[in-house]
């Protein structure tokens, strides 16, 4: 599986995900699924100039994703892809059931939200949407870097404020 | 919010020139520039941040409060492909005056003309420009 990490991060690509995930892993390339920044040349030159330059690349909205998935999957190289909001996630792995794993990065505070570990913070409304994608087979991991314990939804109740 | 322990802005700025802004992981910034006070005194010259605890949009909420409370001009940051330097690059869109110095460290800092108080030469660029840092923008 070429892309080896489905990953929800707030601030979509930055050191932990090139460096804390993409180093062990030998990252080849990046997607970056999110409709507001596919949809800004700005914000993709941003990002661009920011990357190593060994690593690709990719940006997508959600329907570009579904339409690409395949590929980026067959591809050689080692790859991540990242959303910046459950929501993103949600409707990706809607309509692409080859997604069966994601890793849940750092969501930060905002108001609606409520503490659920140092990094985590989800609104009600959040965890529901994870807890669905979770009912409908995908694994959700809980994880802001490799070496990191790996945490199931079932273990935020009594694991806010500890991580 | 969350014990980001970034410290307040300040009330005024002493001196001519505005501070330069350090921008990094964790106490990276902050300890940089207690080194750069220990070696030449002038680590008032700078004010330290820290991306901790905070997402994206909070970090570039985060700096533009402090770039325009300093009237900065200069923002060093950590990692090119970390969320600090892209925080302060996305300020370039509507700051374009602004200078982003990426991968920062302590040499780094201590050739800025900031950290010292030997003038440089007018039109001379600072040495640091020359370094083996890489600006995203």
């Amino acid at each position: 599986m070429p892309i080896d990490l489905y990953r929800i991060d707030d601030r979509l690509i930055h050191g932990q995900v090139i460096v804390g995930w993409g180093q062990p892993m030998d990252l080849g390339f990046v997607v970056l699924v999110d409709d507001e920044v596919a949809g800004s040349e700005w914000e993709r030159e941003l990002y661009r100039m920011g990357v190593p330059p060994d690593v690709a690349l990719y940006f997508a909205s959600v329907d570009d994703a579904v339409a690409q998935l395949d590929a980026w999957r067959a591809d050689a190289r080692r790859g991540i892809l990242i959303t910046g909001d459950i929501d993103t996630m949600r409707r990706l792995t809607e309509r692409a059931p080859a997604i069966r794993e994601v890793n849940v990065g750092g969501i930060h505070h905002r108001p609606g939200r409520t503490e659920r570990l140092r990094y985590l913070f989800l609104s009600v409304e959040e965890e529901q949407a994870l807890r669905a994608m979770e009912a409908r087979g995908v694994t959700i991991i809980i994880r802001d870097v490799p070496s990191a314990r790996a945490l199931r939804l079932g273990d935020l109740a009594g694991a806010a404020k500890t991580a | 919010m969350s014990d980001n322990d970034n410290p307040p802005t300040p009330a005024g700025v002493s001196g001519s020139e505005p501070k330069a802004i350090v921008l990094a992981h964790g106490n990276v910034a902050q300890a940089l520039v207690a080194a750069v006070d220990l070696i030449t005194g002038r680590g008032d010259r700078f004010s330290p941040l820290s991306n901790q605890d905070l997402g994206a949009a909070e970090i570039d909420a985060l700096l533009r409060e402090r770039v325009a409370a300093l009237g900065a001009r200069v923002i060093f940051t950590d990692l090119p492909a970390g969320s600090c330097n892209f925080a302060a690059c996305r300020l370039l869109k509507d700051r374009p005056e602004l200078i982003v110095v990426t991968g920062v460290n302590l040499p780094a800092l201590l050739s800025s003309r900031r950290a010292t108080r030997r003038p440089m030469p007018t039109r001379s660029p600072p040495r640091w420009s020359a370094a083996a840092v890489r600006c995203a923008c």
